[in-house]
C-alpha cells in the first residue's frame, strides 16, 4: 500500500504553485497545481539526477508558421507547461512527466489525492 | 527574486546555493562512494570577469593600465576593451537557474576570495578532490583584434590567478592561459609560469584563426615539451564565425562551435606531424565531448591513404597519433545504444587516454556519474577516467587526500 505524505492545505496552493516535500530521506517529491489540476513528480531528473523540481515552471515554446511555411516567430503555449530542471534545462510537461525533447525519458510520477482540505501524495 | 518566466507565470525563488542546488550531486557520491578514490577534473571554470577590476591592477602596460582600470570601475557605456564580445545565452534563457541567480549567492568575507569558496562548494557536493580550472569570458580572447589586449590581459590574468586562487587552496590548479594571437607572449607566458607548482599544463583558447603548425611557436612548444607539462587546446563557440555560427539558433552554434574550432586544429597538429617533431609534448583537446574523434580519425585516415605525399613526416596512420591524445569527456554524448560510446572508448583508447571533465558551472556541466554509472566499464576503468589518468598525466600530488594512493 503507498504511503501517504501530507504535503498541506490545498488553499495554500494557488495557480502555477509547487510545494517540494521530503520522501524518505535521501528524495522528495514535488507537488503542482497546475490549470486547477495537482501533479506529483519525484524531484530526480532522468538524465543526470539532477532536482528537476526545483527549476522553472515554464510554458511550452512554440514557432508560428504562416500557412505560406514562412516563420513569423515564437510564443508561449500555456496550455502546456513545462517542469524545467535546473541543472541542464531538460523540459518535462506537467501533464504526464514526459521529457519533451525524447518522450521515452520521464520523471517518476506519484497519484496526489485531496481529501477535504488535505493535501496528499502516494508515495 | 523574481525570475521572469513565460509571462503568467513568473516565478519568485530562492537565492542560490551551490551545496543545495547539488544535493542531489553528494547523494551520488556517498551511494558511489566516491572518497574511496581521487576523482580529477581536468575543465572547471570561475568567472574571471567578476574580479576584473582586481585582475587590470596586474596590467604592466601602464597605458592599456588604465584603460582597464577605466572601464572595469564605473565603465563607459556598454563597451569593454576586453572582451571581443560573444552573442549568446548558454542558460537558455534562465532555465539554467545558476546563471541568472549566481550574483545571489553569499560567501563567508574572509580571507580566500570568492572563487575559491564558490569552487570548493560545488567540488565537495560532486566528491571532486583536484580541479583544473579555467576562466570564461577570457575563453573568446583569442578573437581580439589587437593581440597586444590578448598578452596583456593573459598575463595580468595568470598572475592574479596564481596569487590570489591557486596559492589559496591546493585542490586548485590551472594549465596556464597562453595569449596565442603573440607568439612573443606565447613563448615569455611558457617561460614566466612554466615550472611554477600549481600550472600543471598550458591552454590554448580554441577559438581563434592561427594556425597551430605556425614556424613562429615551435620554439614555444619545445619549451612545453622541455618543462614536461602537457598543452591543452580548449575550445568555446563563436556565434560571429561565417560558417559554424550560421545558425539562428544557440543549439546548432554551440554544437557544431565546440567541435569544429578543435577539429580543426587537431587536424593541422597531426598532417604537420607535430607529433613528431615534439614526441613528448603531449596534448589535450578539451570540451568538444567524444563523438566527432572517430568522425576526424575515419576522415584523415581515408584522405591520408590517398594524399601520403601531403603528410610525409607521419610515421603512422593519423589516428594512431589521435589514439595517443588525450580527451577531455564533457560533454559527454550518450546515445541511446551504448554499443557507439563504447567504440568510441575503444577507439580513443579511453582506458588511458579519457579525462573526466565537469566543466561546472556551465550550463552543459557533468556529474562523474557520466563515466562511473556506464555499464561498459568495470571499476579500475572508472577511476582512471575519472581520476587516475589525470593524475599521471598532470603528475599530480594526490597524497594529501589519497595518502596511501597507487596508480590503478
Amino acid at each position: 500500500m503507498a504511503k501517504e505524505i501530507l504535503v498541506g492545505k490545498a488553499s495554500d496552493f494557488k495557480e502555477g504553485d509547487k510545494k517540494i516535500v521530503p520522501n524518505g530521506k535521501n528524495s522528495e517529491i514535488g507537488v503542482y497545481l497546475v490549470h486547477g489540476n495537482w501533479y506529483a513528480y519525484a524531484n530526480l531528473c532522468p538524465h543526470q539526477g539532477g532536482p528537476a523540481c526545483e527549476g522553472l515552471l515554464m510554458a511550452k515554446v512554440e514557432e508560428v508558421i504562416a500557412e505560406d511555411k514562412t516563420y513569423q516567430g515564437m510564443r508561449f503555449n500555456h496550455d502546456e507547461m513545462h517542469i524545467v530542471c535546473p541543472w541542464h534545462g531538460w523540459e518535462f510537461d506537467i501533464a504526464d512527466g514526459q521529457a519533451v525533447a525524447d518522450r521515452k525519458w520521464s520523471l517518476r510520477k506519484f497519484e496526489v489525492e485531496v481529501r477535504g482540505e488535505d493535501v496528499y501524495v502516494l508515495a | 527574486m523574481d525570475l521572469p518566466t513565460s509571462d503568467i507565470h513568473k516565478q519568485a525563488v530562492k537565492s542560490l546555493d551551490t551545496t543545495s542546488l547539488l544535493t542531489n550531486a553528494a547523494r551520488q557520491r556517498d551511494a558511489r562512494n566516491y572518497a574511496s578514490f581521487p576523482i580529477v577534473d581536468v575543465d572547471c571554470h570561475h568567472y574571471e570577469n567578476e574580479s576584473i577590476s582586481e585582475i587590470v591592477k596586474y596590467i604592466d602596460d601602464p597605458v592599456l593600465k588604465q584603460m582597464g582600470m577605466l572601464y572595469t570601475g564605473g565603465g563607459t557605456g556598454g563597451q569593454t576593451p576586453f572582451n571581443p564580445g560573444l552573442v549568446g545565452y548558454q542558460d537558455v534563457a534562465g532555465r539554467v537557474t545558476r546563471y541568472p541567480l549566481r550574483k545571489t549567492e553569499v560567501t563567508p568575507g574572509d580571507d580566500n576570495h570568492r572563487d575559491v569558496h564558490l569552487s570548493l562548494r560545488w567540488m565537495d557536493a560532486m566528491g571532486v578532490d583536484y580541479v583544473c580550472l579555467f576562466p570564461t569570458p577570457m575563453l573568446s580572447l583569442g578573437l581580439h583584434p589587437q593581440p597586444e589586449i590578448e598578452a596583456a590581459l593573459a598575463k595580468a590574468y595568470n598572475r592574479w590567478l596564481l596569487e590570489n586562487i591557486t596559492a589559496k587552496e591546493e585542490r586548485i590548479k590551472t594549465m596556464m592561459y597562453v595569449p596565442f594571437s603573440d607568439p612573443e607572449a606565447a613563448y615569455e607566458t611558457v617561460q614566466e609560469f612554466g615550472d611554477h607548482p600549481d600550472v600543471i599544463g598550458f591552454m590554448i583558447v580554441s577559438v581563434r584563426y592561427h594556425a597551430v603548425h605556425s614556424n613562429a611557436y615551435m620554439k614555444t612548444y619545445a619549451l612545453m615539451e622541455e618543462l614536461g607539462k602537457p598543452l591543452g587546446f580548449h575550445s568555446n563557440y563563436n556565434w560571429n564565425d561565417r560558417l559554424v555560427g550560421n545558425s539562428n539558433r544557440f543549439l546548432v552554434t554551440h554544437a557544431l562551435g565546440f567541435t569544429v574550432y578543435n577539429a580543426v586544429h587537431l587536424c593541422n597538429w597531426v598532417v604537420n606531424a607535430m607529433p613528431e617533431r615534439f614526441p613528448k609534448l603531449k596534448t589535450v583537446w578539451i570540451e568538444s565531448g567524444l563523438a566527432w574523434i572517430p568522425w576526424v580519425m575515419q576522415r584523415l585516415d581515408n584522405d591520408y591513404k590517398m594524399r601520403w605525399s601531403e603528410a610525409p613526416s607521419l610515421k603512422g596512420l593519423p589516428s594512431d597519433y589521435m589514439r595517443e591524445m588525450y580527451y577531455t569527456s564533457q560533454p559527454m554524448e550518450k546515445p541511446d545504444n551504448l554499443d557507439i560510446l563504447k567504440t568510441t572508448f575503444d577507439m580513443i583508447n579511453a582506458d588511458n587516454q579519457l579525462l573526466w571533465a565537469s566543466d561546472y558551472p556551465h550550463w552543459d556541466m557533468d556529474v562523474p556519474s557520466v563515466i562511473y554509472d556506464l555499464p561498459f566499464l568495470d571499476e579500475r576503468q572508472k577511476h582512471k577516467m575519472l581520476g587516475g589518468n589525470a593524475i599521471d598525466l598532470f603528475g599530480l600530488d594526490v597524497s594529501k587526500r589519497f595518502p596511501n594512493y597507487k596508480p590503478a
